[in-house]
């Protein structure tokens, strides 16, 4: 039996883990696809919020306040990309003016340090490509960016170097709760006892909760629509760009990625469902007007992919993390949209609380290992460094992809390293390899291959992104 | 580190590089690389295993394997170092080509470079369908790489987005091997393939082309499960009353080749907007001094006999850079005028000695049609055609002695008969 079952292997979800890792505990994280960081942990703007937007004594305050140096810290630990090129939001005109001294109030509130006020004069000496009709910014010097999925990646791995277990192709179908012990059923049949559940299933964090027995919160899927960039394109601006927000979200941004690519977007509209990631014809016409406001040089030609992510939104506006008042020992971790990725290790710490609270026993381990090795450390190193590395390990002599110059090491080290990759997109999230300007139209073939290599998976058998993705049908 | 000198340097061994080398090589330098990704030469010919090359250059009708054979052999015969897989990382204005295998990292310091890596097929996230990202979504290259080179079938209901060559090709590919090819659908009012290939690959197998039309959604969660197609305006836009849904289990796009410049912008290499490769003069050398391009790098052509042709031009013209026997010259512009997208060479040495042939593609087609060459108000060249289009690249010849007669840029253009 699990001390603790998490269920769900978003951010949240593997944060949760990690930070649960440094105890002496049994752990899993169930997880009903193929790979992690699956949901809207694998599409979001990527952002560390600097805590000024959120209204003063909710939880998203409390939790981003402290929330963006946790980040910073943890990233580094886990070698998670991460970078402070701070944030700016932009007025056009008197009204939004307002709404931006406003929002500097509120941060003032919120205890925000590094902000600051400047004309839209002083704001294009910092950032030349910001729109001529930006009367006033405010600027964020604390907030960074950070990629989502390369942090949930990290954690996760990090966490099951240090014990934890994760279960994939787990989509829970049942609860039943007897004698302190849930005992969740997948779709497949398979079972998992545990002491306590975590609920960190995002968007479907409210059916988990209902199948534990809570109906108290009922999440409103959103979805954001974006478009990525060429990395031609990533040094336009160095800030990330804000519209003023709305209820709906914090409008559309213009931001480098830690990559280098430049990421436009989201949209904010309620879908039908969560598992509705399509992108519209409408929705990226609306993410082109909105991020030439701000920054009218984008150059919409050069964008590489869109997608969209879904943000799992409630009605009273704040994040849910609490014991459940109905059914002892679930701890719902729900509701978790912006500022949500920039909370993540203050939402896993905030959580861990509540379990203790509720009689949970942390005992620390002594063995627990806070750091991960750099994935990425081939690429970082000189001519003469990654010389004598391939003469040590040839494979990464090869290079596999070519627009983002990844090496048949690297797709082999992230197809055996925790958490393995096991479908060509999990490699593309490991190792940019298929995520440049081709997007996978050279290297898809040679992951494949190995991928099959490795884990012994028949190249037809070899998905996209896990079951029925497959992109063979068989041999002619 | 491993540290080496070439006087000729080639980056890519496919049907430019291997005739650039060869060229190079009988020009009288015997100190040329080549240097390529994969563990054998021909590059993207090797997965063409249709016919239809050959027919102007070698006066036969091969296969893709076939006529890159045909290279290989000349490869062999000389004493060129060919690298295989073997990639180039970057290429420095004073030459030096960096490159990465399974032996570690390799410098080589080179008299001359010439750039022939190809080209690349642009993707769905550059044409921006909406829809959901589910697989079976191929460039047709690569489909076609999947096919031919590792035996494997992709899907058995498909629809093709472009009517490029590739995709027309793989249209008959797919045919043959038993899948149904719902749709060919073409974005313009016409195709950019040849005609040989719509007739052959098209028509002979019952395949519908539908013209101004486009893929205006993609759908299925995880593997693609159909498309909506409908038509387009002379704007471009989808018109909404013509859309209508078409199941499927793979879309394979054929939406426009790319030449593969990463490496020539990273040497610091003045660019053509248009043609997406290098600016060069009539040697088919580019800005940089002593850095040559040629093939689909340089401009993406129809047959790869004209591939081999221009390469043999920038291996010749490599060797006497190396001789210093290329004289720097006395350039004018070549411009595009009316009817013409682009021209190559960008620029004309008009102190040359010896014929210089334009390229150029036409904007839109066109029915009978005369091409001038001019310089101011001096004709230059002239040549009548019954037929243009788009997917066919023209030429026009200056002859040498025209050449001194030049004041000013070169105009290109046509007027309808």
């Amino acid at each position: 039996m699990y001390d603790v079952a998490i269920i769900g292997g978003g951010v949240i979800g593997s944060m949760l883990a990690r930070q649960l890792s440094k105890y002496s505990l049994k752990i899993c994280v169930l997880e009903k696809e193929n790979d992690i960081a699956m949901g809207a942990s694998k599409a979001n703007s990527g952002i560390v919020h600097g805590g000024f937007d959120p209204e003063p004594n909710t939880l998203k305050a409390r939790l981003n306040t402290v929330g963006v140096e946790k980040l910073f810290a943890v990233a580094k630990e886990l070698n998670a990309p991460i970078k402070r090129n701070g944030s700016i939001v932009c007025a056009f005109g008197e009204d939004e003016e307002h709404a931006i001294k406003e929002l500097y109030n509120r941060g003032i509130k919120n205890n925000i340090p590094g902000m600051e006020l400047l004309s839209g004069d002083e704001a294009r000496k910092l950032e030349p490509a910001l729109s001529d009709k930006v009367t006033l910014v405010l600027r964020a010097t604390n907030a960074g960016i950070i990629c989502p999925y390369e942090l949930t990646i990290a954690a996760m791995g990090n966490a099951m170097d240090n014990g934890a277990e994760l279960i994939r192709c787990f989509k829970v179908e049942t609860i039943e709760k007897a004698d302190d012990c849930f005992t969740i059923t997948s779709q497949k049949g398979k079972t998992v006892k545990a002491k306590y559940i975590a609920n960190c299933a995002g968007a479907y964090s409210d059916e988990i909760s209902a199948l534990a027995g809570d109906n108290s919160f009922k999440i409103i899927p959103r979805a954001g629509e974006y478009m990525l960039l060429d990395k031609a394109a990533g040094s336009l601006v160095s800030h990330t760009i804000f519209q003023v927000p709305s209820k709906e979200g914090k409008g559309i941004l213009v931001s480098p990625t830690v990559d280098g690519n430049l990421l436009t977007g989201p949209t904010a509209g309620v879908v039908n469902s969560p598992s509705n990631t399509e992108t519209t014809a409408q929705g990226l016409k609306i993410v082109e007007r909105l991020a030439k406001k701000s920054v009218p040089s984008v150059n919409f030609r050069q964008v590489i992919t869109s997608f969209s992510g879904v943000r799992s939104s409630e009605k009273n506006g704040d994040f849910i993390i609490k014991m459940s008042d109905v059914t002892k020992n679930l701890l719902n971790v729900a509701a978790i949209d912006s500022p949500g990725l920039t909370c993540s290790v203050a939402i896993a710490d905030y959580a861990i609380e509540a379990l203790e609270k509720s009689g949970l026993k942390l005992t620390p381990k002594a063995n627990y290992n806070p750091n991960r090795p750099d994935p990425h450390h081939f690429r970082k190193m000189t001519d003469d460094e990654k010389d004598a590395f391939i003469k040590k390990n040839p494979d990464y002599g090869r290079i596999i992809c070519r627009c983002e110059g990844v090496s048949e090491g690297e797709i082999r080290a992230a197809v055996t390293t925790n958490p393995k990759a096991l479908d060509i997109d999990s490699v593309k999230r490991r190792t940019r390899s298929g995520m440049g300007r081709c997007q996978g139209g050279f290297c898809m073939p040679y992951v494949m291959q190995i991928i099959s290599e490795e884990t012994g998976i028949p190249m037809e058998e070899i998905t996209k992104k896990g079951e029925g993705s497959n992109q063979l049908i068989g041999r002619i | 580190m491993d540290i080496k000198n070439f006087d000729i340097v080639v980056v890519g061994g496919g049907p430019a590089g291997m005739a650039a080398a060869v060229a190079a090589y009988d020009s009288g330098i015997t100190s040329v690389a080549i240097i390529d990704r994969e563990p054998s030469l021909g590059g993207i010919l090797r997965q063409c295993i249709h016919n239809g090359f050959g027919l102007h250059k070698l006066g036969k009708e091969l296969t893709g394997p076939e006529y890159a054979a045909v290279y290989e052999t000349e490869v062999a015969k000389r004493s060129i170092m060919v690298y295989y897989e073997t990639m180039v990382t970057s290429v420095s204005a004073d030459k030096t080509v960096t490159a990465t295998n399974k032996n570690g990292i390799l410098k080589i310091k080179a008299k001359a470079v010439i750039l022939a890596m190809g080209c690349r097929e642009r993707s769905r996230g550059a044409l921006n369908i909406s829809g959901t990202r589910p697989a079976g979504i191929y460039s047709a290259g690569t489909a076609q790489k999947l096919m031919n080179c590792e035996g494997f079938a992709v899907g058995k209901t498909a629809v093709i987005l472009g009517s490029g060559d590739i995709g027309l090709i793989m249209a008959r590919r797919m045919s043959l091997e038993g899948a149904k090819v719902e749709a060919v659908c073409e974005l313009m009012p016409y195709s950019g393939g040849l005609t040989r290939n719509i007739v052959q690959c098209l028509e002979d197998f019952d395949i519908p082309l539908y013209l101004s039309t486009t893929v205006a959604e993609i759908h299925g969660k995880d593997r693609i499960e159909g498309v909506t197609i409908a038509k387009v305006d002379e704007n471009r836009n989808i018109i909404e009353e013509t859309k209508r849904y078409i199941p499927c289990d793979t879309l394979l796009l054929s939406v426009g080749l790319i030449p593969e410049n990463e490496l020539t912008m990273g040497a610091g290499i003045t660019m053509d907007n248009v043609t997406n490769g290098a600016v060069v003069d009539q040697y088919r050398q580019t800005e940089q001094s002593g850095i040559f391009a040629c093939g689909n790098v340089l401009q993406v052509h129809d047959l790869v006999d004209y591939v081999s042709d221009e390469a043999e031009i920038a291996g010749k013209s490599a060797a006497k850079y190396v001789k210093n026997q290329l004289e720097a010259g006395n350039t004018v512009k070549t411009v595009a005028g009316n009817g013409v997208r682009y021209v190559l060479p960008q620029k004309v040495d008009i102190k040359s000695s010896e014929d210089v042939s334009l390229f150029m593609r036409v904007t839109a087609p066109f029915g009978k049609v005369r091409f001038t060459a001019k310089s101011g108000d001096t004709l230059l060249a002239t040549a009548v055609r019954l037929k243009a289009a788009p997917g066919e690249m023209e030429k026009i010849t200056i002859k040498a002695e025209k050449l001194r007669e030049i004041t000013t840029e070169i105009t290109l253009s046509l007027e309808e008969l």
